[in-house]
């Protein structure tokens, strides 16, 4: 009767439930998440678009940093949800999905499907937004965007994952997130273009966040469309795969070598 | 019988300090078991050890006939662990925390669904399924925890400190629920305890101090150990007490507060002896079998529990 395998499918698709049960309890992670892109597209989008002119600026700052608020808020769901594995931790809930018979990947799953699905959904929200910033949304442009999400969504999930693993109290994730995840997404092309030939050129092509930016940005302009530095939509989405299945990776083998209270 | 929990020369060091060390020693199916010892004495690193959450640093410890390194997966399809902090979502109600822990041992459907009705009704828990735990009492809490670790049908229910934030009607309802499970399901039950009125209910009882196992063995026979019987004598000055009772019988005494603890031979009338011989100056004496706690403090020179909770 015992098995000596660890189950997978059911154990996913519950943790996945639980995520889900536990964001509708838990409003002002909406708001959270949600608002405060808003907040910041409309305020520095309107405030700093009189300054900002250039040929990668076309049609306004407005318009510009419309994808680039798209990534924040899959950005801010998905850290959001990683959050809770610091908390599983604090509130005991962990330890007994730990001592289940569930294959470690499971867990690591679970909980990046759960932020993965949070994510892409409000992101999507956001987008509908999207006419209103002079970019057109059509069929094409819809299944772009739903992929970028999707991918884009799960590898921040599981960044954010490897990242919370360790820590025991969600104030050391914050100082994470202010230091690491906000500037790698300031860096990511969000905010400005980078420029060939500065030191942002460089900033962009190592930065992994750049490429989630990159393939959010063609989902809406195309790969016609004259970017820049900007990656084509096929290789920007081919090195977030890369990057996902890495953090998906590390986030499974610190799983597997135990928490912090195992040290 | 097989042995349900089995360790050999059992360690786990943090860093320089050694939590657990030498520990050796085999839990038969069916048991009731209880690791006991105060905080620091290492019963929770082997509690922790023998539920996969903990990797030993030296020896080896079975659990269902399985190996809790080498074959953890197959360990945790065996066994049922209840936390000293509920493993439970304070978000979910509680049906959904046993439907979302059903699904983690791969249970689904009308099977699921019937082992949840008939675990929430063996805990007293049928009508509150759609509360949502975080408004739950800790005595609830833990029912619920009890419930969730029974749905998969454990062989062995690893419960660590199951008596922590009880009241003590829920303790008793707790025991009462430990007794039938056992009875009905043939389940092995080990737990850790610093109570000694719980150790005193199981079948075996390990003594822990500083890592080391000092003692595994009956509550009788840990009684029997100490060949004598306990006497315990008040009065106004114990030390003046302590010291007539030192010149006069030669037994070993100690004072505790206002009261002077004297190991006295075993079937004699020590109790008038002593009474007698003290006369005015002793208020009451009386005489009873050693329980664990003079056990404990004969093994490890130490009492089990602090000062402030005895």
């Amino acid at each position: 009767m015992s098995g000596k395998r660890g189950l997978f499918i059911r154990p996913t698709l519950a943790l996945w439930q639980r995520e889900m049960t536990r964001f509708v309890r838990q409003r002002n992670r909406i708001i959270g998440a949600l608002a405060t892109p808003l907040i910041f597209w409309l305020l520095i989008g309107s405030g700093l678009g009189e300054s900002f002119r250039g040929a990668e600026v076309e049609g306004g700052f407005m318009r510009y940093f419309f994808p680039g608020t798209v990534v924040l808020i899959l950005l801010f769901t998905a850290i959001f949800s990683t959050v809770s594995v610091i908390e599983d931790r604090r509130d005991g809930f962990l330890q007994g999905v730990l001592v289940a018979p569930v294959s470690r990947a499971s867990i690591v799953f679970g909980k990046c499907l759960g932020g993965m699905t949070l994510a892409a959904a409000q992101a999507a929200l956001f987008c509908l937004a999207a006419p209103w910033a002079g970019l057109p949304l059509d069929g094409a442009v819809v299944l772009r965007l739903l992929a970028a999400l999707l991918l884009g969504g799960f590898a921040l999930t599981a960044l954010g994952f490897v990242i919370a693993w360790p820590l025991e109290s969600t104030q050391g994730f914050h100082v994470m997130m202010n230091l690491v995840l906000i500037p790698l997404w300031l860096l990511s092309g969000a905010f400005f273009p980078a420029r060939a030939g500065t030191w942002t050129e460089w900033a962009a092509a190592l930065n992994p966040l750049s490429y989630i930016t990159a393939s959010v940005r063609r989902a809406f302009y195309g790969d016609g469309a004259d970017l820049g530095l900007v990656p084509s939509f096929g290789p920007a989405m081919t090195v977030t795969l890369v990057f996902a299945v890495v953090m998906f990776l590390l986030a499974l083998r610190a799983v597997r070598r135990g928490g912090p209270e195992s040290r | 019988m097989s042995a349900a929990v089995e360790t050999n020369d059992l360690g786990r060091n943090f860093g320089p300090r050694a939590a657990l060390s030498g520990v050796t020693l085999s839990i038969r199916a069916g048991e009731m078991f209880a690791l006991l010892g105060p905080n620091g004495s290492g019963k929770t690193t082997l509690f922790r050890i023998l539920s996969t959450l903990l990797a030993p640093s030296a020896g080896m410890a079975r659990v269902g006939g399985c190996d809790v390194v080498g074959e953890a997966m197959a360990v945790r399809h065996q066994i049922g662990v209840v936390f000293q902090s509920p493993a439970l979502d304070p978000q979910l109600t509680v049906e959904e925390n046993l439907r979302c822990a059903g699904s983690l041992y791969g249970l689904r459907g009308a099977d699921l669904v019937a082992r949840l009705r008939s675990a929430a009704e063996a805990l007293g828990l049928s009508d509150r399924l759609a509360d949502r735990v975080q408004s739950l009492s800790g005595g609830l809490q833990r029912r619920v925890e009890i419930a969730k670790c029974l749905l998969p049908r454990p062989r062995v229910l690893l419960l660590d400190e199951p008596s922590t934030g009880l009241d003590p009607a829920a303790r008793e309802g707790l025991r009462v629920t430990l007794e039938r499970v056992r009875r009905e399901s043939e389940v092995t039950v080990v737990m850790t305890t610093h109570l000694l009125e719980e150790a005193e209910r199981c079948d075996r009882v390990a003594i822990l101090h500083r890592g080391r196992l000092v003692a595994c063995e009956t509550p009788a026979e840990l009684r029997g150990r100490l060949g004598t019987d306990v006497a315990v004598v008040s009065g106004l000055e114990p030390e003046a007490l302590a010291t007539r009772v030192r010149e006069m019988f030669g037994w070993p005494l100690s004072v505790r507060g206002e009261r002077l603890r004297v190991e006295v031979p075993a079937g004699g009338d020590a109790a008038g002896r002593l009474f007698s011989a003290l006369g005015a100056a002793a208020d009451t004496v009386t005489v009873g079998r050693p329980t664990l706690e003079d056990v404990f403090l004969d093994l490890t020179g130490e009492p089990l529990r602090g000062e402030e909770e005895a």
